[in-house]
């Protein structure tokens, strides 16, 4: 399928005030990804790699130092389509509580097709079945800081979807979730995924990009890795330099075939490990 | 201890109140302040508080949530008590040292706690039975003949219904503060008033910087869901004036009429 975001030669330089004077930072050091349309992509990378600020420029939030992006075709710098731009490419954020802008629920998801200014009528049928797709439709009328992050994170990603966004990008959006609102959170971005959005999830979970079926590493302001979950995660030594960690599965399988003991190669999941040591014997 | 404040917050119920127009609650909510002030004796407030109960009833909001609205005010209403108590002077009914109760003092007292509690409870009653949305829209509409002459007042609902929002999201920040400055051995609960003051600022500076580092995300959510100002946006919401609302519009402003009258008659 056609790319439906492409970025070239991505640079992203922003200013920080230091002690003496303001110094430059470069975040993103000519970056250059397309992602496709109805792919899962994984960003990974540690604090500061970049991996944000990536992110944002993807959707126009930052626009570019130097070097383009297009989505669906349209330069994000291009003051008249940016609206469109953003349409097209939702964002989910990392901290539930800053995102939510309206009180109850229901209002909160209605905030950006009433944005687009689509009919009213229209808005409550999306509603509706937005937060039917995350299981929150108990909770329309509650208020939303009183749910559990992982709820209002839910409620956060009814808002995005509710946009009909063909693209979704997620970032960190379980940085600040307990172990079970990570594994909702996880589960709906699957759904989607299976639903025919593209996905684009920044993480520094190992574990949630091994679901993806393309992982990009970045490591100091550039790409550092790119390609297919079992692929990326073999190169265990530039993982490493980047201070991250294949994920646990893939490090225990690659000790077991050290010591003779025969597993497939694409083993990248705890769950794939298990099924394939269980039929060992 | 902060968690308690009910300020601003909505209460979610399927009432009559509920129902009405926000913009009938607000110039409902705004007559009612001017009768609290125009009425002049206790047979007035009794009347006051007697359409305030039938709108507490009616509106299906728990006693207890009404309560712990008047709770934070609960000092200023002992202070403005006791201070009308002792510094009026008049007809003495008790000397107690050197502090001495007077008939008018006491009158005062009463009316002006009265006055307090019903202006507290009508106000609180306001965000309780109105969603914060409609509260703003409600607003908004009510203000647009002002945007004629230039003033923003898409903005100022949006800002306003912003704020809102926060108060219980600034208000879990400033307990997280807290507890973090208590763990590492910060004391805010002895010394006089100066010095439960200066104690404070510890906790107001990180509580200042936290807010502009929610207003930057928050702004970025809302550009990013194509928040553009107020120009071509819909509402899921859309309120109709009905007949229910011209029905309680009415006996707002009959209220608002006896009220005057009796104040003019008298």
């Amino acid at each position: 399928m056609a790319d439906i975001i492409q970025a070239e030669n991505l640079i992203f330089d922003y200013s920080r005030p230091g002690s003496e004077e303001t110094e430059t930072v470069r975040a993103l050091d000519g970056v250059s990804l397309s992602i496709e349309e109805g792919s899962f992509t994984a960003i990974i990378g540690r604090n500061g790699s970049g991996k944000s600020t990536l992110a944002k420029n993807l959707n126009g939030l930052y626009l570019p130092s130097s070097g383009r992006v297009l989505v669906n075709g349209w330069d994000t710098a291009d003051d008249d389509r940016i609206w469109d731009i953003r349409q097209t490419c939702g964002m989910v954020f990392q901290n539930p509580d800053n995102q939510l802008v309206a009180s109850i629920v229901e209002d909160d998801v209605a905030f950006g097709p009433e944005n687009l200014g689509i009919p009213s009528a229209e808005i409550r049928a999306r509603v509706e079945r937005v937060l039917r797709q995350v299981g929150m439709a108990d909770y329309r009328e509650k208020t939303a800081h009183l749910l559990s992050g992982g709820q209002k994170q839910r409620v956060a990603i009814a808002g995005v979807i509710a946009m009909e966004p063909r693209c979704i990008l997620f970032d960190e959006p379980m940085a600040m979730l307990d172990p079970q609102g990570r594994a909702e959170i996880m589960e709906i971005i699957r759904a989607l995924h299976r639903a025919g959005h593209t996905v684009v999830l920044i993480t520094h979970f190992m574990d949630d990009a091994a679901g993806a079926d393309r992982v990009v590493l970045m490591d100091q302001s550039r790409i550092v890795l790119d390609g297919e979950p079992r692929e990326v995660f073999q190169e265990e030594e530039i993982i490493r330099a980047a201070m991250l960690e294949p994920p646990l599965a893939v490090r225990l399988a690659a000790r077991l075939r050290a010591r003779g003991v025969e597993l497939p190669p694409d083993i990248i999941t705890t769950e794939r490990l298990v099924d394939c040591l269980c039929r060992l014997r | 201890m902060l968690r308690d404040i009910t300020l601003g917050q909505y209460y979610p119920a399927k009432s009559r109140i509920h129902q009405l127009d926000a913009r009938v609650k607000i110039i409902g909510t705004l007559l009612y302040i001017v009768d609290l002030f125009v009425v002049q004796d206790f047979i007035g407030f009794a009347v006051l508080g007697a359409a305030l109960a039938a709108v507490l009833v009616l509106a299906r909001v728990p006693m207890g949530y009404i309560f712990r609205g008047l709770k934070p005010i609960l000092l200023i209403l002992i202070f403005t008590f006791f201070l009308n108590l002792f510094m009026v002077d008049g007809e003495v009914i008790w000397r107690i040292w050197i502090l001495k109760v007077t008939k008018e003092g006491l009158y005062l007292a009463l009316f002006m706690s009265i006055r307090l509690v019903l202006l507290i409870t009508a106000s609180s009653l306001l965000t309780l039975t109105t969603r914060p949305i409609s509260l703003t829209d409600g607003l908004e509409r009510l203000l647009s003949p002002l945007n004629r002459m230039g003033v923003p007042t898409h903005d100022i609902a949006m800002m306003m219904s912003i704020a809102l929002r926060f108060i219980p999201t600034l208000l879990a920040e400033a307990d997280k503060i807290m507890k973090a400055q208590q763990a590492r051995g910060a004391d805010f609960e002895s010394g006089n008033v100066f010095r439960r003051g200066r104690a404070l600022i510890p906790i107001l500076i990180p509580l200042f910087v936290g807010a502009f580092r929610i207003a930057g995300d928050l702004a970025m959510a809302m550009e990013a869901r194509c928040y553009r100002g107020g120009t071509g946006r819909t509402r899921m919401r859309q309120s109709v004036f009905g007949r229910v609302d011209y029905v309680a519009l009415g006996a707002c402003l009959v209220l608002f009429a006896a009220a005057i009258l009796l104040r003019v008659l008298y």
